[in-house]
């Protein structure tokens, strides 16, 4: 690869900084915070300057600024206006141009795709049956996740008592049906994984290791873990899977559905190169597909693999990106032999990928989540595995709107990075986040204080279950169960025939 | 301690939880008859017990196992020591394909050939290296991705048999570890990924320790195996994709 030193486009940066000179007491404060050097001094000047180009728009320095002199701003400098040639398009030109690369980014799909959940408005209560104020009356939000019997027996016992004689699988029970999603030690830094471990003890739910191994120091959590085995097989070790609540094997991502991943030698360090036992500074290779796995059999056999491993006591989740077939890939899932299936939709986040394809493969997590509910209840084999819904989860409504539309649970991990401070810069990869999540230089991540961070994801827990139970209770509604695959609840606004078709719901008005 | 237990006619899912019980109750070796492709024999034990196996096991022979010594005294399928931690596996025979995949310690021997996809994505921390010795010639896809540890390929075969000693894309992806070819490999089948480089002292020290466990395994004549020339392949870099991205 030739690196072409012409660069003309430098001066075509993205973001700008707008710094009132007159406010600037020159602290050097935005200097020490911008590890991209967008911020630097002139001494011979003695003035804050700054470097444009270098700016991500994480806004890092604005938030911190004592006298409040720093605006970023996005470069007020326009093309000519094209409806084809858009900025982007143009950038991203000039970046290949000039690297021969494959052009890179982090988190999730920023490209305004129709947003179903955008398009799906609730049911309330009105006069013929009442709403539940769960202020004041109970509402039950635990879940369990896992596969259910298609029937129960009981028998009674020589003393005389009921028993239930049905054996049932192992369940995760979570609080709240929010889980925390894969993201790994590695692409995230030890900081930021102790804090979603605390906060998953603090409120009964579970956090998920990604791909990189456990660390040892959160061992002590390890009820509240699931571990992954991706096709890397990063940590993966007896230990491993027996400290664990549960086990998730990763076949693809949203934001890379049908590719590796690779994390960079940068961020490989030396606590990262013995948990995922490769040397330091050396890349972190998974593999696209996992070589053992060619087949729904081939499946059935690892996943198989892993409960012998574990002596049949944890669920074993199977993760797949929302593709064309996911319903008929799910419904090879469930006979697989998985306890539960997370289906991460195309605006699911991550460390890195590859702009062109978070950016155009995948289905959105909406469309997923209601076809492979639908096939599964045809079927007749809906109770054998539990869903859960990843990929660009915002709010709570998305968790109601995605439960009534037949999930049983979500995994929210941007909203988690937002919570403890990420402006979704959307450069993960560099291994340089301002705020200290996607970064495992020491002097950037402890800028993320643990107690603070699982403080701060504790109360956005507590947010969203709160919103949770009041919107269950305005439709009538007092346990999360009476709401998962209750479309009849939910209304499509400006959707076609087609679309609400395959969501399953009636348009407002119906 | 030792058990026999008879494993004709039993469904795996009931073998396997016997061979635990023995585990558990204590018993250092536990004999295995009548083995007839009984998937997942050995997964996820993790005590230094000895499993002999008489017949062929399934697929998945001592996945993610930490500890015990398997012993085959046949032919194994698929997947053998699939991500194991420690221990030490040795088929009197063939093993099938992607055998040894991301292992991270212990050792492997096999008698004869291996099938495709043998020894990829194996790691290697500090002295925590995980050696795999086969005796035999490789399919496709040897030591692809390979990210530590030591593969031995002997390529001992019968006279007549002309196939290469691996097959193609060898070692390609591969960013650590290192791989020792007895013979010379046809670089028209290398990945691009691997380069030759020459044998140091703690190369042939590597060797001659390993060799020599497999010929005490299988009444293989050392001398006579330590005539052939060992060619040494290891990665050109530890990040063959570094350049892959634009910023």
């Amino acid at each position: 690869m030739v690196m072409s030193s012409s660069l003309w486009t430098d001066n075509f940066h993205d973001f700008y900084v707008d710094r009132e000179q007159e406010r600037c007491i020159q602290c050097l404060v935005c200097v020490r915070q911008c590890p991209y050097e967008a911020n630097v001094y002139r001494e011979a000047a003695g003035v804050v300057d700054s470097v444009h180009k270098n700016c991500t728009g994480c806004h890092r320095c604005e938030s911190l600024c004592p006298t409040r002199c720093i605006t970023i701003r996005t470069n007020p400098s326009e093309f000519r206006p094209h409806a084809n040639w858009q900025p982007r398009e143009i950038k991203n030109i000039y970046k290949q141009a000039r690297t021969g690369g494959v052009l890179l980014t982090s988190t999730g799909c920023e490209l305004p795709y129709p947003n179903y959940f955008d398009r799906i408005l609730i049911d309330a209560c009105q006069v013929t049956n009442p709403s539940i104020d769960p202020l004041r009356e109970p509402m039950e939000l635990r879940t369990y996740i896992g596969r259910k019997p298609e029937k129960l027996e009981f028998e009674r016992t020589e003393t005389g008592e009921v028993r239930l004689k049905t054996e049932i699988a192992p369940q995760l029970k979570c609080e709240v049906p929010i889980l925390f999603s894969a993201m790994s030690y590695g692409a995230v830094n030890l900081n930021f994984c102790e804090a979603l471990a605390m906060t998953a003890k603090e409120v009964g739910t579970y956090w998920n290791t990604g791909e990189g191994g456990l660390h040892r120091k959160l061992y002590p959590y390890g009820d509240h873990t699931i571990v992954q085995c991706a096709s890397g097989r990063f940590g993966v070790s007896k230990t491993y899977l027996g400290t664990s609540a549960a086990i998730e094997i990763k076949i693809g991502q949203g934001a890379k559905p049908g590719i590796g991943g690779h994390l960079p030698g940068e961020k490989v360090n030396r606590d990262i190169s013995e948990t995922r036992m490769i040397p330091v500074g050396s890349d972190a290779i998974s593999p696209a597909p996992h070589h053992d796995i060619y087949s729904i059999e081939d499946l059935r056999q690892l996943i198989f693999a892993l409960k012998e491993a574990t002596d049949y006591e944890k669920p074993v989740f199977v993760k797949i990106a929302a593709v064309h077939n996911s319903a008929a890939i799910a419904s090879g899932i469930a006979r697989a032999g998985a306890d539960a299936i997370v289906i991460d939709g195309f605006r699911g986040g991550t460390g890195a990928t590859p702009l062109m394809i978070r950016d155009n493969v995948g289905i959105p997590i909406e469309l997923a989540i209601a076809a492979v509910d639908d096939l599964l209840r045809a079927q007749g084999i809906r109770n054998e595995v539990s869903l859960i819904a990843a990929g660009g989860i915002r709010n709570s409504a998305d968790v109601v709107k995605i439960i009534a539309l037949g999930a049983d649970a979500v995994y929210i991990g941007t909203a988690a990075k937002i919570a403890v401070g990420c402006t979704v810069c959307q450069r993960c990869y560099t291994g340089k986040c301002p705020w200290g999540i996607t970064t495992n230089d020491p002097r950037l991540a402890k800028r993320l204080n643990v107690e603070i961070a699982a403080e701060q994801l504790t109360n956005l827990i507590h947010g969203w279950a709160h919103e949770i139970k009041e919107m269950m209770g305005l439709m009538g509604i007092n346990a999360i169960e009476s709401l998962r695959g209750n479309r009849e609840r939910l209304r499509g606004v400006g959707l076609t025939d087609r679309e609400l078709n395959i969501l399953g719901i009636k348009h407002a008005g119906e | 301690m030792r058990i026999e237990i008879d494993a004709k006619g039993v469904y795996y899912r009931d073998l396997n939880r016997k061979i635990r019980q023995a585990v558990r109750e204590g018993y250092t070796e536990i004999y295995l008859k009548n083995v007839n492709g009984q998937y997942y024999i050995a997964d996820g034990i993790d005590r230094e017990v000895t499993i002999i196996i008489d017949g062929v096991p399934g697929n998945d022979l001592g996945a993610f196992m930490d500890g015990p010594t398997v012993i085959v005294r046949n032919n194994a399928q698929d997947n053998v020591g699939n991500t194991m931690n420690s221990g030490k596996i040795v088929v009197h025979g063939r093993a099938g394909d992607v055998c040894g995949y991301g292992m991270r310690g212990g050792k492997i021997f096999i008698k004869g050939d291996v099938g495709y996809r043998v020894g990829i994505h194996m790691k290697g921390y500090k002295d925590k290296i995980p050696v795999m010795v086969i005796g035999g010639k490789a399919g496709d896809f040897f030591g692809e991705y390979m990210a530590g540890g030591v593969l031995i390929l002997l390529g001992l075969s019968e006279d007549g048999d002309d196939r290469p000693i691996a097959g193609d894309y060898l070692g390609t992806g591969m960013h650590g570890g290192v791989i020792y070819l007895r013979g010379e490999p046809d670089m028209n089948r290398v990945g691009r990924e691997v380069g030759i480089v020459p044998l140091e002292e703690t190369d042939r020290n590597i060797i001659e320790r390993s060799v020599k466990e497999f010929c005490e395994e299988f009444g293989f004549d050392y001398e006579e195996i330590m005539k052939g020339q060992f060619t040494k392949l290891v990665p050109v870099t530890n990040r063959p994709y570094g350049n892959l991205y634009a910023y």
